[in-house]
């Protein structure tokens, strides 16, 4: 008798806690992994593709569920890849990262015939122009994406690296021992 | 309180060379030989640089303004002689990179002749903000290396109602003797400079300080400060980096300024002591920063001195002007060995900031090779802030910059007192400037991205926009067309009724 009594009370428990379990599964599920959404907003969100992910969306996703490295993203450099480890609890070493050089995209004034292609592609707005103007490209919001080289029909858009001025120069970093 | 336990008045420092006795027996030189052209950048100071004002072509007078001060935080520019302005254009900036910066050229006419100014009949009586304007349209910053605009800092303390303005003689820098010399030269005009900051920031006292190293620049100040019970000179011990505002006001009056504040927080506000003779000349005179007192030294030069140089100054005129064996020069540096900037070249300007020229030869300076670090905590111990620079460069050179941080990366000083005693030659300020750099570039990168982010959304926006207002249009060209074939169909229709 109390052996029939001990299971039916675990079984009767069981059943009770475990369909608890299955409507708070359904009804109070999470939409999304909170991590994904704080990770996306580190990312540099211009959708350029250099992870080799169809957006920032997805290459966090894959971030995420571990199948990407922390280094994916060359527009974030070492400062992403310093706080993706940081918040997913990696480990990288950095001692030998290293930037990419940041790019801007510039026109060439003798070679643009004002097209217009490459600032209706332009995801940040940052060419300037009319039909049959010269384009101009403003270098402090250029994302340095290359879709407008990629339209340019007379490739008067080129990837130049940004100009050191006494604004922006910085102390390289000493040589180790 | 037994002494021991009391925090003690002078943390770190380190007691380097002097080698000031070269310079400081020697008078300031005040006929140095008007140069030909003079360059003048239009950014020698903490903030926007100036517009010019002047246009090619153009005559100006000794004294005339040269480009106008742009926002808040900003200084004017000054013509240092009169002459014809030959080009506005980018020219090599005093700077370790030498990268040009936009620069003022003007030829000499040889005349030097003064622009008329109107001068206060007693300048003592002067309004407080009528002081702070005119130091401020004289283009007057803190000529102690930070140049800060010293008409700025001369309204915020008054705003902020300070009990004692510290003027800073420390010159803790080894081979510097320019305030020295100026101290010894014209104590009483210096003394009438800090009486009109007093005025102009209502401030009750003033103290100047200043190392013991310099005995007859604090005989002169005493006698000049001797009339005015409200100013005090007071001499503090040898020992780099004592010039460093908040290790001097932490042992003149045990007062510290909290990490990540200012001075003005608790009430004092610090001014080099040659800006309060730049004051004085700006009121009294009527006379713009357009010149300053330069300590050319270092064993490459064969007479070197304190030579008071026109601004915009060529340094290779200056070093040649004190005998430069260009052979024996193996490094140019503006400003002090511990903090000042290796500079490529010597084809670049004497600017508001430079309070030295040290053309240094072999025997001066020592590339041992760097080896690797022995954890012996010299820097440590060094460090005058209290920070540990062997753990920050270890985080540093492995690209921790967020750890270097969280060890105090951002209160570092770079006064070179680390490096000055490490046995293994490891650059710490290099590492330390490196990761400040980075540090600001990450910053930018940041804005950058917000700022991508913005305006990929308004863009987004904007094509949802234009994507609606399409369909509606083509959604009211459909109706129009829908109401105007049912139109027809009406007036087809109602003739039928009529005839039938």
């Amino acid at each position: 008798m109390y052996v029939l009594s001990a299971i039916i009370i675990l079984t009767a428990l069981g059943l009770l806690l475990g369909f608890s379990l299955g409507i708070a599964a359904k009804y109070l599920k999470v939409e999304s992994d909170p991590l994904i959404e704080r990770i996306e907003e580190l990312m540099p969100g211009s959708q350029c593709g250099q992870c080799g992910f169809p957006g920032c969306r997805p290459a966090a996703e894959a971030l995420v569920s571990g199948t990407a490295p922390v280094t994916l993203c060359p527009p974030g450099g070492t400062a992403l890849v310093e706080q993706l480890a940081k918040l997913l609890g990696i480990d990288v070493d950095l001692s030998n990262a290293q930037d990419q050089e940041a790019m801007v995209a510039r026109v060439s004034e003798e070679t643009c015939t004002g097209c217009t292609r490459c600032f209706k592609v332009c995801p940040t707005d940052a060419i300037v122009g009319a039909p049959k103007q010269i384009h101009a490209v403003v270098a402090d919001a250029c994302i340095g994406c290359k879709q407008c080289v990629a339209v340019c029909p007379t490739e008067c858009l080129q990837m130049h690296p940004i100009e050191v001025t006494l604004r922006n120069w910085r102390w390289p970093k000493p040589l180790a021992a | 309180m037994p002494a021991f336990l009391e925090n003690p008045r002078l943390r770190g420092g380190i007691h380097a060379e002097e080698r000031k006795h070269y310079t400081s027996g020697h008078a300031i030189v005040r006929n140095f030989p008007l140069p030909k052209k003079l360059y003048i950048p239009v950014q020698q100071h903490v903030g926007k640089p100036a517009e010019p004002v002047v246009k090619v072509g153009d005559i100006v007078l000794k004294g005339q303004l040269l480009a106008h001060s742009q926002g808040a935080i900003s200084s004017p520019i000054h013509a240092p002689t009169s002459g014809k302005i030959i080009d506005v254009k980018d020219f090599p900036a005093p700077h370790p990179s030498a990268l040009p910066v936009r620069t003022v050229i003007i030829e000499s006419d040889g005349k030097d002749q003064w622009l008329t100014t109107h001068l206060p009949s007693d300048p003592f009586a002067l309004d407080p903000e009528e002081i702070c304007t005119r130091v401020g349209e004289a283009g007057v910053v803190g000529l102690g290396g930070a140049v800060f605009p010293s008409a700025v800092k001369l309204n915020l303390g008054r705003k902020n109602q300070i009990h004692t303005l510290l003027i800073n003689a420390g010159e803790c820098e080894p081979y510097l003797t320019c305030d020295d010399r100026l101290m010894q030269e014209y104590a009483e005009e210096i003394v009438s400079g800090i009486r009109l900051m007093l005025n102009g920031m209502q401030a009750p006292k003033a103290i100047i300080g200043m190392e013991d190293n310099k005995p007859e620049a604090f005989r002169a100040m005493q006698a000049a400060s001797l009339p005015f019970a409200n100013i005090s000179v007071e001499q503090v011990p040898t020992r780099y980096p004592m010039g460093w505002d908040r290790q001097m006001l932490r042992y003149l009056t045990g007062l510290e300024i909290p990490a990540d504040g200012r001075a003005t927080d608790i009430g004092v506000v610090v001014h080099n002591v040659a800006t309060a003779h730049a004051v004085y000349k700006a009121i009294c005179l009527g006379q713009p920063l357009i010149s300053r007192v330069v300590t050319v030294s270092g064993t490459a030069v064969a007479k070197p001195g304190n030579v008071e140089v026109p601004l915009g100054t060529l340094m290779s005129e200056v070093l040649d002007y004190c005998g430069l064996n260009k052979a024996r020069m193996a490094r140019l540096v503006m400003g002090g060995p511990m903090m000042g900037d290796a500079l490529p070249h010597a084809e670049v300007p004497v600017v508001k900031a430079c309070n030295g020229i040290l053309a240094l030869s072999h025997e001066e300076i020592e590339e041992p090779q760097t080896q690797a670090c022995i954890r012996c905590s010299s820097c440590v111990t060094a460090c005058p802030v209290g920070l540990l620079p062997l753990e920050m460069a270890s985080r540093i050179r492995a690209n921790q910059l967020d750890a270097a941080v969280d060890l105090g990366l951002k209160d570092c000083i770079s006064c070179g007192s680390c490096s000055y005693v490490c046995p293994s030659n490891i650059p710490l300020v290099h590492y330390f400037k490196f990761a400040s750099g980075e540090l600001v570039k990450r910053q930018q990168a940041e804005h950058k991205t917000e700022q991508t982010k913005r305006l990929m959304q308004d863009r987004n926006q904007r094509m949802e926009r234009i994507r609606q207002e399409a369909e509606a249009e083509a959604l009211r060209a459909q109706e129009a067309r829908a109401a105007r074939a049912a139109q027809q169909a009406a007036a087809k229709q109602q003739p039928k009724e009529e005839t039938a």
